[in-house]
This record gives structure tokens, C-alpha cells and sequence, in this order.
């Protein structure tokens, strides 16, 4: 029989999340009152920033939206151009844009597990007393996501806020030299992650279900990054253009973010929402390492998108891996295609670190954005979050978990879903 | 965070200041720069005692002397936070182009503010006020310029900071550093740039990816933005594309007004 607890949670901008976010819980005679996930972030309205401007300010703005998938946002923005003026983008475009977009998946998913999420499964309040407790285990995550940003430096010019990217491909080229070092360095990756994987394993993910729907791109033959059609684990299939019937946006009292919904009260998009739903185009490796963490579709544990992301860098380096040597293989084309500007709409949607993301811009015909809609993952999460919270606050307040107990599976909750919250508001 | 190893320049142990971050409205991005540094991390780590760093540390303390503060101010909430690290800290920094001159977020004060919060969030009510950087508000004792900070920079400020030593800043434009690296002109192949007027001190981070500058550093010392303009003009770039180089960081905020008023009221319109 368990004790009737009182519990009073109040986390005012919760740490190891990027943006300002604050978790309220009150439990009376183990019963729950309140649970909840407000966010206080500040909007910056890029969407009415961007009214007025040419289409080649676009990517440069709105990779500002985010600082740590700044290249993600660029891409969606470029894709979301291209669409809009009817262009295709080479094969050596696809193939550089793809080969970034995983150096960024891998940086920003070391970056979670390791430096904001493996503390709270170590007891530790951040990364920095590992310097000295276990340096082997820091110089490892230092490797892993220097490597990522030493390829987003040689290929998109700078690892935040990339130089290189433009709407037609590339303002210039990579040294073929410094790719080649590269496929040695993703090899020594691999190994690294097996190390990590064994690291994850002497964690213990907190036991906790709540079933939900997942929103991701839609696999065509391939695990999905850019671009395609997009799907829920409820059976919604929409294309591209049509995201506006995915995401279905509304604003709410508790958060300067918008929320989302589609076939339940809420979604989850992000690492377990893709895997969920493309498992099979998984690399056979990653798909081994998720065998190694009995993660299989549909799991319903928000926990698990740590090791969604760990799975994810597996494949992430086995397909950069491939892109590399075929890049190294072929000879270079131009870098950039012209760009004829023309009116109509354009949505480009990618799948960022923590979800897809959707970029959309209204031009007229001198190519200047007359309406524009960027649809952010950390906002589609932020009422699944909500319901997550709230769920967990009942099972552990009926269970008679403590106080401090329970705020800390609470932040770690929050911090499974890696919101970007100035992202998802700004 | 984790006592390091006291250092020492010339013999003499290095004082090490305890030092905060702080976030306004931004993208985070500057104080991920510093994360982003692996490879030197740790030893500028070993410089200075990080007591406040949200995004990074679950710890927190009042007790800092240097404050580094990154974003510009856009809510009320956000100007109260401002001067209570003012009032803390002996040293505040503003780290990055948002906290120095409003950033890319300034872009919105280009509008009714009545207008953007209907464009973003119809008719809900949401608080936000014109655009500013930190030092309308506060006195701001140094600046760190960029969009994002360039590491390299930011190490070398705060390495001086700790010694002592004077910071220097450099005075000349980006062109300068452009022409020392060799760089192909971005004129001759059809770009805009703000390379000639801009504060150097990024190495042309962006004319180096064969991108033309777009003045996120701020204007250098005595740079003539008017002439810039004129000779962008007999390039042949439209009168757009150089006003949104000089609007879009906020540095040049004076050029960029001239410009719009402009082409609202000026001859030849």
C-alpha cells in the first residue's frame, strides 16, 4: 500500500534545455492538482520579420532562428525556396546537403545525451565534474562532436550559422583532401558509439508509458531527412505541401509556443517519433544497437528518445560514411545553380535533431516573401510534453514517490524531448 | 563546476573570476560557441570559475563577477532581469550581435508592433516591445561582437580579461582581413558585401565561403557607410539588396533609417 503523499514541484526555467521553460506540479493526499509545462520564452516573430524581403534572405535569417540546428533551419528555408521557384537541386547538392544534415544530427545528439541528459543518470548537475571523474567518458563526447562540427565547417563554411548554404546549392565546394580525412575520423566514430551505447546501458530509463501518436517524413527506400511525404502512426498520410493539415496549430494560455494536434490531443515528433515509423530503413547496425536496448516499434516511452538519438548517430555515421566515398568518387560539378525567382508558395520540410520541421514562404514575383510560416518540432511536442507530465505525475503520485523524486523524473522528462524552446516560440 | 588546476602566467597564479551566462532573446547560439570548442574547452575552462550557466549546468549562484550576456531585450520581464545582473556583476559583457545591437530581432521594429503580433499570433494577446540592446538599458562594460561570437575571439578577450591585459578591438574594417587571406573580391563575382565598412576581427569568416559580408559586427571605426552605398550602386546592386545588408544585424541601424527614409521620401521616388 502506498503512502498519501503532498508534493510541490515548482521549477522556474528548467536547466539543461536550451530556452526558458518552467515544470509546476502540486500533489494533495496523493492526488494530483496540477501538472504543467509552461513556456515563457520571448518571441522574436521571424514570421512577420521575413514580410518584405527578398527570398535569398530567407535561409540566413532563419537559420538564426536556432542555435543549435542552424543548418536545419537553413535547409528547410533553401527547400522551401527551391520548391516555391520549381527547382531541383543536383545530385552533388542532395548528396552535400544530406552529409551536413547528419553532421548536425550527430553534434546536437551528442550534445543531448551527453552533456544535458547523461548527468541526470549519473548524478550529476552537469557535464563538469565528469571532466575529472571520468575524463575518458568527456574526451569521447568531445571527439564525437568535434568531428560533426569539423565536417559542418569544410562543407557548410561554419558549424553554426552556415556561410556556405544557398538556395541553387553551394556559394563554394569542400577540399576533397579534407573528405578523405574525414571517412577515417567517421570510422574511428564508430567505435566511439559502441563505447557510448555501452555506457547508455548502465543507465536506468525510467519505466513509463503513455501511448501516442508519432509524426515523422515518410520513408521512400531510405531513413528520411529531407523532403517527401509525411505520416503518423495513426495512419495520416499527407504530402508536403499539405503540412498545415499536420500540424494544425493553435495558440494556448500556458505558452509563448503554439501547440499542435492531429488524430489524439497531441503528437510527438523527434528521434523515437522517425524510428518509430522507419525503422526498417534503419543502417542494420543502428537497427543493432536498438536490438541491444530492446527498442523496437511502437515504443511508447518518452525515456527512450535518448536512445533513439544513440541509434540515430549509429546511422547517421554508417550512411556518412557511404555519401563520403561517393562524393570522393565522382568529380566535382558546379556548385550552385541560377535561381529564377517566380511568385507562388513553397513548404520545405526537414527532419531536424528534434523533429520535423516545416519552413513556408508566400513570394510575389520578383521573388519577395509576402507570407511566411515556420512550423518548429519543439512546438509540436510542447502538448505532448503536457499530457506526458501530467500522466507521469499520476502514476508517481499514486505510486507515493517524494518530492525530490519526482522532480527529478519530471525534468528528465522534459529534457528527453531535447526541447528547443527559443526555438519553438521564436 | 569542478575545481581545476590553478594556472599561472609569468610565475604569478591566475586569479580566476567566477563567471555567468545569461540569455535574453536569442538563439542561444554565442553561448553554444563555447560548447562548441572541444578541442580547447577544457583548458578555457580551467580560466575561470563557471558558477550560472543554464543551459549547461543545473547549479546556480548569485555570486559572479563577470556577466556574460547574450540577446537583446524585447519584454518587460526581460529589462528587470537585465538590471539585476547589473547589479550583481563587476564586469558585464554583451556577448553577440543580439545583446549589442538587437540582432536579426531587431528587423521587427521596422513594423507596427500591433501588426507583428497579429501576423504571428492573430488575435491572442502576447506581450513584446520594440527591439533594444542591452546598453539603452544598462551600462554595458564591453562588447563581443558577432553573429554567432567567433570562439577564437571570445577566448582571447577573456584570456586578456583574466591576465589583466587590455583587450583590443580591432578598428579596421573586414576587408582588411578579406584582401591578407587572399580572398577573390566578392564585387567582382557579383556579391554584395559589407566587408569595407564592417569591424574586422571575425578573419572574413563569410567572404572566406565566398559569401559576402552582412555587417553583423558593426560598423568599423570611421567607416563610410554613404560612400559604401554609392559604390554598390555603380555595381549595379539594387537599392534592396544594400538595404537589407545594412538593416539586418542592427549595427548600422543609422544607414539602414537613412536608406528607408529614403526611398519613402527622397528624390527620385
Amino acid at each position: 500500500m502506498s503512502v498519501k503523499i503532498n508534493c510541490a514541484v515548482d521549477i522556474h526555467h528548467l536547466t539543461r534545455v536550451e530556452g526558458h521553460g518552467n515544470i509546476l506540479i502540486k500533489i494533495q493526499d496523493g492526488k494530483l492538482q496540477q501538472a504543467k509545462w509552461e513556456v515563457v520564452e520571448t518571441p522574436r516573430f521571424f514570421e512577420a520579420i521575413l514580410v518584405g524581403k527578398k527570398w535569398d534572405n530567407a535561409p540566413w535569417l532563419c537559420g538564426r532562428i536556432c542555435g543549435i540546428c542552424s543548418i536545419g533551419h537553413t535547409l528547410a528555408s533553401i527547400r522551401a525556396i527551391e520548391n516555391a521557384f520549381g527547382m531541383v537541386p543536383t545530385s552533388q547538392t542532395q548528396k552535400l546537403r544530406l552529409l551536413l544534415k547528419h553532421m548536425e544530427t550527430l553534434q546536437s545528439h551528442i550534445l543531448h545525451i551527453y552533456f544535458l541528459s547523461a548527468p541526470d543518470f549519473l548524478g550529476q548537475g552537469s557535464v563538469f565534474p565528469l571532466i575529472k571523474s571520468q575524463p575518458d567518458v568527456v574526451a569521447r563526447a568531445a571527439r564525437l562532436k568535434n568531428l560533426a562540427n569539423d565536417v559542418c565547417d569544410c562543407i557548410g563554411g561554419r558549424r553554426l550559422h552556415p556561410t556556405r548554404t544557398v538556395a541553387g546549392g553551394f556559394t563554394m565546394l569542400p577540399d576533397k583532401k579534407d573528405l578523405v580525412k574525414f571517412s577515417d575520423r567517421l570510422r574511428e566514430a564508430t567505435n566511439d558509439l559502441i563505447f557510448t551505447a555501452d555506457l547508455f546501458k548502465t543507465f536506468s530509463i525510467p519505466d513509463f508509458v503513455r501511448e501516442t501518436e508519432f509524426v515523422s517524413l515518410k520513408g521512400d527506400g531510405n531513413y528520411p531527412f529531407i523532403g517527401g511525404d509525411l505520416m503518423s502512426s495513426n495512419g495520416v498520410h499527407k504530402k508536403e505541401q499539405e503540412y498545415k493539415q499536420m500540424t494544425n496549430e493553435y495558440v494556448v494560455e500556458q505558452s509563448t509556443s503554439k501547440w499542435s494536434r492531429l488524430s489524439r490531443q497531441s503528437f510527438a515528433v523527434g528521434a523515437l517519433a522517425r524510428l518509430n515509423n522507419n525503422f526498417d530503413f534503419l543502417d542494420p547496425s543502428a537497427r543493432d544497437i536498438a536490438a541491444s536496448f530492446d527498442l523496437k516499434p511502437l515504443n511508447h516511452n518518452p525515456y527512450m528518445n535518448n536512445i533513439a538519438q544513440l541509434v540515430e548517430c549509429v546511422h547517421v555515421v554508417e550512411d556518412s560514411l557511404g555519401l563520403v566515398e561517393e562524393l570522393l568518387d565522382a568529380e566535382w560539378e558546379a556548385p550552385r545553380q541560377q535561381v529564377r525567382p517566380k511568385s507562388g508558395l513553397g513548404v520545405g520540410a526537414v527532419e531536424v535533431p528534434r523533429g520535423i520541421l516545416y519552413h513556408c514562404y508566400e513570394f510575389n514575383d520578383t521573388g519577395h516573401i509576402m507570407k511566411c510560416d515556420c512550423v518548429i518540432p519543439t512546438s509540436q511536442n510542447h502538448a505532448n510534453i503536457q499530457h506526458d507530465l501530467q500522466g507521469l505525475a499520476e502514476k508517481y503520485a499514486a505510486e507515493g514517490i517524494k518530492d525530490r523524486g519526482i522532480e527529478l523524473l519530471a525534468e528528465m522528462l522534459v529534457r528527453s524531448y531535447d526541447p528547443c524552446i527559443s526555438c519553438s516560440v521564436h | 563546476m569542478a575545481e581545476a588546476e590553478s594556472r599561472t602566467y609569468l610565475g604569478v597564479p591566475v586569479y580566476r573570476p567566477k563567471v555567468a551566462f545569461f540569455e535574453l532573446s536569442s538563439c542561444e547560439g554565442c553561448q553554444l560557441q563555447l560548447l562548441n570548442n572541444e578541442t580547447t574547452l577544457l583548458d578555457f575552462l580551467s580560466l575561470v570559475e563557471v558558477v550560472n550557466f543554464r543551459e549547461g549546468m543545473t547549479e546556480r549562484s548569485d555570486d559572479y563577477e563577470i556577466a556574460f550576456v547574450e540577446g537583446s531585450v524585447t519584454r518587460g520581464d526581460e529589462v528587470v532581469r537585465l538590471k539585476s545582473i547589473r547589479e550583481k556583476a563587476n564586469t558585464l559583457v554583451a556577448f553577440g550581435s543580439c545583446a549589442c545591437f538587437g540582432g536579426v530581432n531587431q528587423l521587427k521594429n521596422r513594423f507596427q508592433l500591433d501588426w507583428v503580433r497579429k501576423e504571428v499570433y492573430g488575435n491572442s494577446a502576447i506581450e513584446t516591445e520594440p527591439v533594444r540592446p542591452l546598453e539603452e538599458l544598462v551600462r554595458v562594460d564591453m562588447k563581443i561582437f558577432g553573429c554567432p561570437v567567433r570562439k577564437e575571439e571570445v577566448e582571447k578577450i577573456v584570456i586578456n580579461m583574466v591576465l589583466g591585459k587590455s583587450v583590443i578591438i580591432p578598428k579596421y574594417p573586414v576587408c582588411m582581413e578579406c584582401k591578407a587571406n587572399g580572398n577573390v573580391c566578392l564585387f567582382d563575382i557579383g556579391e554584395p558585401c559589407l566587408g569595407p565598412v564592417t569591424r574586422g576581427g571575425c578573419d572574413s569568416w563569410c567572404p572566406n565561403s565566398r559569401a559576402g559580408c552582412w555587417g553583423c559586427r558593426g560598423p568599423a571605426d570611421d567607416s563610410n557607410t554613404e560612400e559604401l552605398e554609392k559604390i554598390m550602386k555603380e555595381r549595379g546592386f539594387a537599392e534592396d539588396t544594400i538595404l537589407d545588408r545594412f538593416e539586418c544585424f542592427g549595427g548600422f541601424s543609422v544607414q539602414a533609417e537613412a536608406m528607408r527614409n529614403k526611398r519613402l521620401y527622397g528624390p527620385g521616388r
